[in-house]
């Protein structure tokens, strides 16, 4: 049976041997060939000498999430080498370095084994030990790319792009592919291969990028000036792309001088407070980190939260807990952001599921934080972060201007006062706002209703609208206060802030039953709902398709965002079951939504009572992204 | 309990060059303890930004917590300050700053803020030659907790309880200048005229300025065995050099006698002006500044003064070349790459 543009190829390699960009060089051809393509990488927590794994499911369908199987298996690592070997699909193919004799054992009869010499063809080129391990990879990719029948043309121009400027580069590389390609042709015949890539032209309009570089260039797009980070693995290269983006699109052509500013901090609660320290001088400024960062911050966060402080701060989750699986992928940040610090604090997270929504989410986070003078989380994980992914080409509307939220200017504190030379200056606030302040600048008293009360920025006016900002209880007019009333008025009014938020943030995707495409509507085809959102997306739509290939009709709903807006109310509450997928133990967007739907409130439709045997958790935590064939599998069971 | 201020001030008020009197710079009335040595300091601050010419809304007040942490309500009441978190203000004076390179950074901490919880960021604003002012009110204890030892709590002190503390102080001055501090100052609450040319010699300098002030706590640490108790340090304090600042635009110089002069040359072009006590001592020079610490505390004394200057030091934007504009000013358009950007980027994603 021949499998054309569907399968799942697995490279076994040894990690700091240099497999990593010669894999990804498969990935990209394939995306060249336009069939979709979805990498994982599944590496170590270890710079060199342990087992890494490089995923490529191909997919003419567009499944992008993993799946389970593999029909070929690179295996280049004595170490894992046993378990690669028995994760062959019968009928699959088992590549190995026949160098070396095999150890015993390796007998199945289901499989096909392709025996290349890989080290002896490395060894019989090049004399360079460094070398020869490099370009052992490249030749197995000719090998693999004339094996799939993909155009030759296709990696040997990948090959001229990647060494752009390293011309000398070019030319061994292409040497290596080619013993590849020709031990291929003088060994076997590709005919009786089963495995194939066809070119098609799926791939308009779409790119291959990672979600880390896309929330850099997000921040970058968000005008973001002051980054201050702490590394943690898997957020690093969110800040080595911002300063190579920096780098690119932020130094001022005549002076030479940057119009932004990096700094490796301490620690990570060094990080957080940079940021509030840049965010409350007037700056646009994030950090990035990942779980145990999250922890160190969240003493900041409260602060930021109860001081009013805008801070956008990409938390790209990992296993854990504690130091967990630093290289492996998790869901199970939602409760430790969504509430991080003591006393009654929240903040708003953003759950981009592709590298377009994280290049989106990431800009729009400096509106929405400085909006709502709160800090706002962008909640993505390792697989969205560090893997590539084909996404919607990213783009940008020129006319679009930042909100930079309520800030008075000194024109606006001399119209509050009644000083002015009041000509009635350029002001962007409506005047009856200015007005209801009744004479006084009070930074935080709320003149319209929303919860959000107008802020300063220090050095705007010589005698006006100076005030102290501190974590500790103030009255409306920034004064330090132990009034039990006062403080019940200002955390009432951040929750009245906080139910703002929810309709200001991104609003929840729906996919009726039996529909394909998103849409913004409220889906209500069946009684049965699932939810899913980040990186559980693909798995969870691929699956969907499953059970409509079975006449079993569900009703999706992707969240965006939480604090969870009228939307996300109505469809919980207008299904009797609903299937809650994500990649932790504790199911905690479950219990977020739980918490969250279950406070009294009079504009909350969804009663308690019940919410907690309709919501079904479906879960993932070994730390690999979630499979299509996994969920099916857990909502399945409750058809049965 | 209520605390009013009457409003009323004398019409007759001297005025500074920008036509503000002294009021313009005070702040809320402070809810120290009566006798507190945080509030001297407070009111040197005060004196200082007036005589300076200071515009108020140009300094940013930066804290962490404890006593010495709610200072920045009681002083520049037109400047906007920042309460932070316990022992984090460094961090977000070095945002602060980096958003903003326009504006004079004050940071009032205390020693529990900088010389336990604080330690790190201590040590690295000042790895970073941070461009601000670090003033310590330091006091040897924790006073808002009510009186527990500190780390900068002499050996043998003697609490208020009567308890005689086993460990080592941590010395900041000392510390700060072999960490690379490009001006270090120490300094006794109740010595306004020392304390105030130190501020304005610290508010100009071009980098991290740490004054650590003695500053008894009237009510927990200010007992017979204390050795950080008003009497104790009045007769216990060592005068390194007495000190003048002479600002940029004045044309004042001071009357010290030749020889025992030392000029320094702020990088505004100010002047301090030092009249040398201690002798072997040379401000320009860590090594010389270290043992000067390290013979008065053997002597049992505290060594007073601009310690330490380094002249020629650089701040952290022209280490990170940034843009001479403020960050915190910059328009969309310099910011934003826009989409035609986008568009290629996108290409090479293909």
């Amino acid at each position: 049976m021949t499998k054309i543009n569907d399968f799942v190829v697995r490279f076994a390699n040894v990690n700091g041997t240099g497999s990593a960009s010669a894999n990804a060089l498969f990935t990209r051809a394939v995306f060249r060939m336009g069939v979709p393509v979805t990498p994982k990488n599944i590496f170590p927590s270890n710079i060199q000498g342990l087992p890494t794994w490089y995923e490529v499911r191909v997919s003419e369908k567009g499944y992008l999430g993993r799946r389970e199987g593999v029909d070929l298996v690179v295996a280049v690592n004595p170490q894992s080498m046993k378990k690669d070997y028995a994760d062959v699909l019968p009928g699959g193919y088992f590549v190995f370095d026949s160098s070396k004799p095999l150890p015993p054992g390796y007998d199945r009869e289901d499989i096909e084994h392709i025996a290349i010499p890989l080290m002896e063809l490395a060894n019989a080129e090049y004399t360079d030990a460094r070398q020869r391990q490099l370009f052992k990879n490249i030749i197995y990719i000719g090998a693999l790319v004339t094996l799939f029948d993909i155009e030759f043309a296709v990696i040997e121009q990948l090959i001229s792009e990647q060494f752009r400027g390293k011309e000398r580069l070019i030319e061994p590389n292409i040497k290596a592919l080619s013993i590849g390609k020709q031990w291929v042709l003088d060994n076997m015949n590709p005919e009786t291969f089963s495995l194939s890539v066809e070119r098609r032209d799926l791939l308009k309009g779409k790119i291959l990028y990672n979600g880390n570089s896309a929330c850099a260039l997000g921040a970058i797009y968000g005008g973001a000036t002051v980054a201050a980070w702490y590394p943690i693995t898997p957020s690093t290269s969110v800040v080595d792309a911002f300063s190579k983006y920096a780098g690119k699109y932020r130094v001022d052509a005549e002076t030479g001088r940057n119009n932004y500013a990096i700094v490796q901090a301490e620690d990570e609660l060094a990080a957080i407070g940079m940021v509030m320290g840049a965010s409350w001088n007037g700056a646009r400024s994030f950090t990035a980190t990942s779980g145990p960062g999250v922890s160190l911050m969240s003493e900041f966060l409260g602060l930021g939260y109860f001081a009013e402080i805008p801070t956008v701060l990409i938390d790209v989750q990992r296993t854990g807990p504690s130091t967990g699986m630093p290289t492996r992928t998790q869901q199970s940040d939602l409760l430790s952001t969504a509430y991080a610090s003591h006393g009654d604090t929240k903040h708003p997270l953003l759950l981009p599921a592709t590298p377009k929504e994280c290049f989106e989410m990431t800009a729009m986070a400096f509106d929405l934080t400085e909006r709502l003078q709160t800090p706002v989380i962008v909640v993505t994980d390792l697989d969205l972060g560090m893997n590539d992914h084909i996404t919607d080409e990213l783009t940008w509307d020129d006319s679009k201007v930042y909100d930079r939220g309520k800030v008075l200017s000194a024109e606006q504190l001399d119209t509050i006062y009644g000083d002015a030379n009041n000509n009635g200056g350029p002001s962007s606030q409506g005047e009856g706002q200015l007005t209801a302040f009744n004479g006084r600048f009070g930074r935080y008293l709320d003149v319209d209703g929303d919860g959000i009360p107008f802020r300063t920025i220090p050095g705007t006016h010589p005698s006006r609208g100076a005030f102290t900002t501190r974590g500790s209880s103030r009255d409306e007019y920034a004064i330090y206060t132990e009034d039990g009333a006062a403080y019940k008025r200002n955390v009432d009014r951040l929750a009245l802030k906080f139910d703002t938020a929810k309709e200001l943030v991104p609003q929840p995707e729906f996919i009726a039953a039996g529909q394909r495409g998103s849409t913004s509507e409220v889906s209500k085809n069946s009684k049965d709902g699932i939810i899913y959102f980040g990186t559980s997306t693909y798995a969870a739509m691929e699956a969907l398709e499953m059970f409509e290939r079975e006449e079993i009709h569900i009703d999706a709903m992707r969240p965006r965002a939480f604090p969870f807006g009228k939307a996300f109310t109505e469809f919980v509450a207008s299904h009797d079951r609903i299937f809650v997928v994500e990649q932790n133990r504790d199911a905690q967007f479950r219990s977020l939504m739980l918490i969250e739907l279950g406070i009294a409130s009079s504009e909350r439709r969804v009663s308690p009572t019940g919410l907690s045997d309709k919501l079904i958790p479906v879960l993932n935590y070994d730390g690999t992204p979630i499979t299509a064939d996994n969920i099916y599998r857990q909502v399945k069971e409750a058809f049965l | 309990m209520t605390y009013l201020r009457s409003k009323f001030r004398h019409p007759s008020l001297p005025k500074n060059d920008l036509g503000y009197t002294v009021a313009h710079y005070e702040g809320n009335l402070s809810t120290l303890c009566a006798g507190c040595g945080h509030d001297s300091i407070n009111a040197s601050i005060v004196e200082a930004c007036w005589e300076l010419n200071i515009e108020p809304h140009k300094v940013a007040k930066l804290s962490g917590i404890g006593c010495s942490s709610k200072s920045p309500a009681y002083f520049l009441s037109n400047s906007h300050g920042f309460n932070s978190v316990h022992g984090r203000m460094p961090s977000v004076a070095t945002g602060a700053y980096l958003a903003n390179r326009d504006l004079i950074y004050f940071g009032v901490s205390g020693d529990g803020d900088t010389a336990s919880i604080g330690m790190g960021q201590f040590v690295h604003a000042i790895r970073r030659n941070l461009k601000m002012v670090y003033l310590v009110m330091n006091n040897g204890c924790y006073g808002l907790t009510k009186g527990q030892d500190s780390a900068t709590a002499d050996l043998g002190s003697k609490s208020k309880a009567g308890s005689v503390n086993p460990f080592e102080a941590i010395d900041l001055a000392g510390m700060a200048i072999e960490l690379g501090a490009t001006f270090v100052a120490q300094s006794f609450s109740g010595d306004k005229e020392q304390l105030v040319p130190l501020m304005k010699a610290a508010m100009l300098h071009n980098g991290f300025a740490l004054l650590n002030v003695i500053s008894p706590c009237v009510t927990f640490n200010n007992n017979p065995g204390s050795t950080k108790a008003y009497d104790y340090v009045r007769e216990h304090m060592e005068v390194a050099a007495l000190v003048d600042f002479v600002p940029i635009s004045s044309e004042i110089r001071a009357t010290y006698e030749a020889g025992n002069v030392q000029d320094l040359l702020m990088h505004d072009g100010s002047t301090i002006y030092l009249h040398k006590l201690a002798k072997d001592w040379d401000p320009n020079d860590r090594l010389s500044a270290i043992t000067a610490l390290h013979n008065a505390r053997k002597r049992q004394e505290v060594l007073t003064g601009l310690l330490y200057i380094n002249e020629d030091s650089t701040d952290l934007h022209s280490t990170l070349n940034t843009s001479e504009r403020p960050l915190n000013q910059l328009e969309q358009a310099a910011l934003c790459p826009g989409s035609e950007a986008l568009a290629a980027l996108n290409k090479a994603l293909h």
